[in-house]
């Protein structure tokens, strides 16, 4: 089994990279649709500006792609930028994104008084039975840094929660989809579960 | 609830630690790569690695010592320590850290935190910072650069401002007068650069016992504190201030305490 991971110049890949040959998994960099396509699973990862990550995925072809893969029913993970890019828009320099799920991607409120970026260690209250949380405590801590946070239309996309000045979705799900705003590959042995989980995964 | 961080900080010369003469447990003395792992295995947060290798060529020693680093442990950590451009930079974040944090050449030279905070984002990029009391300035507090050893014209406060403006996505606030005492943070100066400032501020220097950690996450509204002798000596263990911490009601994170 390979997994690739979408490589589309937003930020550094190598820390999911080690977390993942650390775990054993075949990866696979994903840099053009078509070695994109033949994954059997998708990692789609990113830190960064989120109009700037849909002119680089527009630029080489990696949006359908993504897309295309969604529908194939195969398991996809999106991680921190990759969980904001897979709803309609954000918020962030008025960003189109992908459109798989429904929702936007908000700005934490300038004025709440909190510190943006949200960074740190927060806590993260699973709100569905969903396999990432297989063998996790409810209300693990994983590590974050997020300026913007997603939104779904449907709370029944919602899996996460954490709190950081207001309630704020931290993973999501739908179909063979799956994104968390944290970073699992720099959270602890609870993160590395989490990957394992999605490794596991039924497909 | 966002957690408090309880940082280690590893001070490597060519390729060793300096710190790590009377380090517990069952580790190669003074291997950055081992107690590294072991810090992580006891519940740190994040890490913190200086290199404060003289020449350059000992430089590639520590991309190294980042690498392996980086395939065996699984939170954050920042590499610091003579980096003066950007590809200097870009060579420390695809060797596997997160972050890297400028100090005295950001003084000389602030576009470096533009410039990184361009390529990389604002999140990468640290501002370490050392600063000595000093009545003469507007803040109180005068910034020193070359380790403490040259005072800079440049107010703390001002200084920590424009660097947040100029994109800098954290702040390791250094107290020079606090440093190595042990006899616990500068928490004045530290209360005043993290309430003026946007970003999260690591308070550092002075750390002796996990009461001083609480204080300066407390009095110092500090978001994060360094530490370093106390745990490398063997008087304290992550896990005993976090433990302690947690009973003060400071919110930490507690998965994965030995």
């Amino acid at each position: 089994m390979s997994v690739g991971i979408v490589d589309y110049e937003a930020g550094n890949l190598k820390s999911v990279e080690t977390a993942l040959l650390a775990l054993g998994a075949r990866i696979v960099v994903a840099d053009r649709p078509e070695v994109l396509l033949k994954a059997d699973r998708l990692i789609f990862p990113g830190v960064g500006d989120a109009a700037a990550a849909m002119r680089v995925l527009k630029a080489r072809g990696l949006d359908q792609a993504i897309v295309q893969f969604v529908n194939s029913g195969r398991p996809v993970l999106g991680i921190c930028l990759g969980s904001q890019v897979v709803l309609d828009a954000s918020e962030e320099n008025g960003a189109v994104c992908l459109g798989l799920v429904a929702g936007i991607a908000r700005r934490f409120a300038p004025d709440s008084g909190l510190k943006i970026p949200h960074m740190g260690w927060n806590q993260v209250e699973p709100t569905a039975d969903h396999y990432l949380f297989s063998a996790i405590p409810p209300g693990a801590s994983f590590y974050f840094v997020h300026s913007y946070y997603p939104q779904p239309q449907d709370s029944a996309a919602v899996i996460g929660c954490t709190d950081y000045g207001v309630r704020f979705t931290a993973a999501l799900s739908q179909g063979n989809l799956a994104a968390v705003q944290f970073h699992p590959e720099k959270s602890g042995r609870y993160g590395l579960q989490m990957l394992q989980n999605f490794l596991q995964c039924r497909a | 609830m966002l957690e408090k961080r309880i940082i280690v900080c590893l001070d490597v010369r060519e390729g060793k630690t300096t710190k790590g003469i009377k380090f517990r447990g069952n580790v190669d003395i003074g291997d950055p790569v081992e107690m590294a792992r072991s810090y992580y295995h006891g519940g740190v947060d994040e890490l913190v690695f200086y290199d404060i290798t003289a020449s350059s060529e000992q430089r590639s020693v520590m991309l190294d010592v980042v690498a392996e680093v980086a395939r065996q442990i699984f939170v954050p950590f920042s590499v610091g320590g003579g980096i003066a451009t950007v590809d200097q930079m870009r060579r420390v974040l695809l060797a596997g850290a997160e972050k890297v944090s400028v100090n005295s050449q950001a003084v000389k030279d602030p576009l470096i935190i533009d410039q990184g905070a361009a390529a990389f984002g604002n999140q990468c990029v640290v501002l370490g910072m050392d600063v000595q009391a000093d009545h003469e300035m507007p803040s109180g507090y005068r910034v020193v650069i070359n380790g403490g050893r040259t005072p800079t014209d440049r107010d703390a406060l001002q200084w920590a401002l424009e660097a947040v403006d100029r994109g800098a996505g954290e702040i390791v606030l250094n107290s020079i007068d606090a440093d190595g005492t042990t006899s616990g943070y500068d928490c004045r100066v530290t209360r005043l650069i993290s309430e003026a400032v946007s970003v999260p501020v690591v308070a550092s220097g002075g750390a002796g016992t996990p009461q001083h950690v609480a204080e300066v996450l407390r009095d110092g509204a500090a978001d994060a504190a360094l530490v370093a002798s106390m745990v490398h000596y063997g008087s304290y263990s992550i896990a005993d201030i976090k433990r302690y911490l947690a009973a003060e009601g400071i919110a930490v994170r507690l998965d994965g305490l030995v």
